[in-house]
């Protein structure tokens, strides 16, 4: 299977990649390689399987909805990069 | 006394609980060892000496406490598990000054348990690699030969036990992260069944896959240290409510009567290293010896085992590693005026190569127009994996083959990414089918003089007939000696 720079470099900035050229060229030939080996799969008939998105195929359980605080504001903010005490600090979003 | 770094748990967790040492001299001991022989082997990315230290005091003050399996006990932790007021880095330099404010739940086991962290392991950058040469900090040396990889994920777990720095150390295993490093340096390494440890404090790679393991020098040492991490955790819902049995309770036996170990073809044909060929086939010769029956089987799609598992695993991984945007930890990338611009910039300084290239393969296969054609594709062969496995493990109880192809390789030798995928064929199986598994080490290869690992798989949640089995071979076979350092 064969993928272009210019794919890889579309799902890299879906990915919120932003890579050089020469490693939009060197992903693109060594993805075509992983792809290709990945294709065999298609030769096996898979029509009536069911996926097997995890081996515990238990219902998830949920958690008593009780309120609780088991961690204090300082601990969260402790290791943004930019807070103020109260808030997570950003660049604009708009 | 011969040199403490020397003994196993098992060992030394007698002395501490006799008093004969302290748990200071326990952890004074290991610090000597990591020092005389970091600067060759390179295993760990933070030594802890001064909590270690603390916390054996503090321990020494109380005294044993029969309540406390692993008293005193010093171990290392992989470093993608989160441990209160200690840096965890993952490997990679996006975490490189993230610390985090809770235990991962296995490593607050470990410390009620009695045992003393002392370190933090040296890994594949987010756990992706089979050679611990991804790392973001260093490359760790296999302590038989510095110019060989580990193995990977947890070559620094591997190489500090096989080290003596430490009793024991907890790794990670997604699809063999464990096993393979096991292999590689020597020791044994144990990967429960998906759901048996709770996965809640491991910076996650693949979730459906990841589970947390013990490495340790003797298959008594890992059944203690799997005895204290195992169980069900309310904060994990891929925890598995079921219970624990005493591993320990089932070791020592004389004989191997009425166990019957399964031998894959797949796992026995072309394609193995003679001497690892040879070394595995005397461990079941020796297995037989002592009253085991074997019998041939198939496990007729390994063949496609490592297109499923790249497929899932990065999937999963790119899902996993959008968490890491600079924002709430992590690194953030100076200078962006606006928010997405500070991600992408975050995330493309922030991941090494080996990270950047599966987080677009799995964006890539999970895209609309491709999700059906691999992740879905590959969630229906999981399933067909899973049943092989199933009705091989009705014909036996046990199944055995070599752990890797081949004994610890070159580093460097591996440099393109299919070549280095695919020494996990005999591994990522268990992973996709979520069946405990174990590397146990059966001697050294005849032309490399490199340690070799059969890998031994059972039964979901047998982990205890899997332990039995292995213990009575370990004490029939040639014991393997330390890695000269």
């Amino acid at each position: 299977m064969k993928i272009s720079p210019e794919e890889v470099a579309k799902v890299a900035r879906l990915a919120r990649l932003d890579l050089p050229q020469e490693k939009l060229e060197l992903f693109a030939g060594q993805l075509g390689d992983i792809l290709g080996h990945m294709d065999k799969l298609a030769t096996l008939d898979t029509a009536s399987v069911e996926p097997m998105y995890s081996p515990v195929e238990h219902t998830t359980v949920l958690r008593d909805d009780e309120p609780r605080k088991e961690h204090c504001r300082d601990e969260v903010l402790g290791n943004a990069p930019r807070q103020d005490g109260q808030f997570f600090i950003v660049p604009r979003i708009v | 006394m011969s040199a403490l770094h020397t003994k196993t748990l098992t060992e030394v967790s007698a002395l501490l609980k006799d008093r004969d040492i302290t748990a200071v001299q326990a952890v004074d001991a290991c610090l000597e060892r990591i020092e005389a022989t970091e600067p060759s082997v390179r295993a760990l990315i933070t030594v802890m000496a001064d909590e270690a230290r603390g916390a054996a005091e503090a321990l020494d003050a109380r005294g044993p406490d029969p309540a406390k399996p692993l008293w005193g006990v010093p171990v290392v932790l992989k470093d993608l598990l989160t441990t209160r007021g200690t840096r965890t880095t993952c490997g990679s330099k996006i975490l490189d000054n993230f610390t985090p404010f809770y235990d991962a739940t296995a490593v607050t086991r470990l410390r009620e348990a009695g045992a003393v962290l002392i370190g933090k392991a040296n890994m594949d950058e987010f756990a992706m690699g089979s050679s611990t040469e991804n790392s973001a900090y260093f490359r760790t040396a296999n302590p038989w030969d510095a110019d060989r990889v580990p193995g990977g994920s947890s070559g620094g777990s591997g190489a500090s036990v096989a080290a003596g720095q430490c009793f024991a150390a907890l790794g990670t295993d997604t699809g063999g992260s464990i096993r393979l490093p096991a292999s590689f340096c020597g020791i044994v390494g144990v990967k429960p069944t998906y759901g048996r440890v709770s996965r809640y404090g491991l910076i996650a790679y693949g979730s459906s896959l990841d589970q947390i393991g013990p490495m340790t020098r003797s298959v008594e040492d890992a059944a203690r240290v799997l005895q204290a991490i195992a169980g069900h955790d309310p904060r994990d819902s891929t925890s598995v409510n079921a219970p624990v049995p005493d591993y320990l309770a089932g070791l020592g036996r004389e004989s191997l009567d009425g166990v019957t170990i399964g031998l894959p073809r797949e796992y026995w044909g072309e394609g193995i290293d003679p001497e690892v060929a040879t070394a595995c086939r005397a461990a079941v010769a020796r297995a037989e010896a002592l009253g085991a029956k074997t019998v041939p089987l198939s496990l007729s799609l390994t063949d496609y085992a490592i297109a499923t598992y790249y497929i899932i695993a990065m999937a999963e991984a790119s899902s996993n590693l959008s968490r890491f945007d600079g924002v709430r930890f992590g690194h953030r990338s100076q200078g962006a005026e606006e928010l997405i611009d500070m991600y992408t910039a975050s995330r493309t300084e922030g991941f090494g190569d080996e990270v950047q290239r599966r987080i677009i393969m799995g964006t890539y296969v999970l895209s609309s127009g491709y999700y059906d054609a691999y992740y879905n594709k590959a969630a229906k062969v999981r399933r067909l994996l899973r049943q092989d496995f199933d009705a091989a493990l009705a014909q036996c109880d046990l199944i055995a083959g070599p752990v890797c192809p081949t004994t610890a390789f070159r580093i460097g030798a591996k440099a393109d990414p299919i070549q280095m995928y695919l020494m996990d064929i005999f591994t990522i199986s268990l992973n996709l089918a979520g069946l405990p598994g174990m590397s146990l080490p059966v001697g050294l290869g005849a032309d490399s003089g490199m340690p070799v690992g059969l890998q031994l798989m059972g039964r979901p949640f047998e982990e205890a007939a899997m332990l039995s089995v292995a213990d009575c071979l370990e004490r029939n076979l040639d014991s393997m000696p330390m890695a000269a350092l």
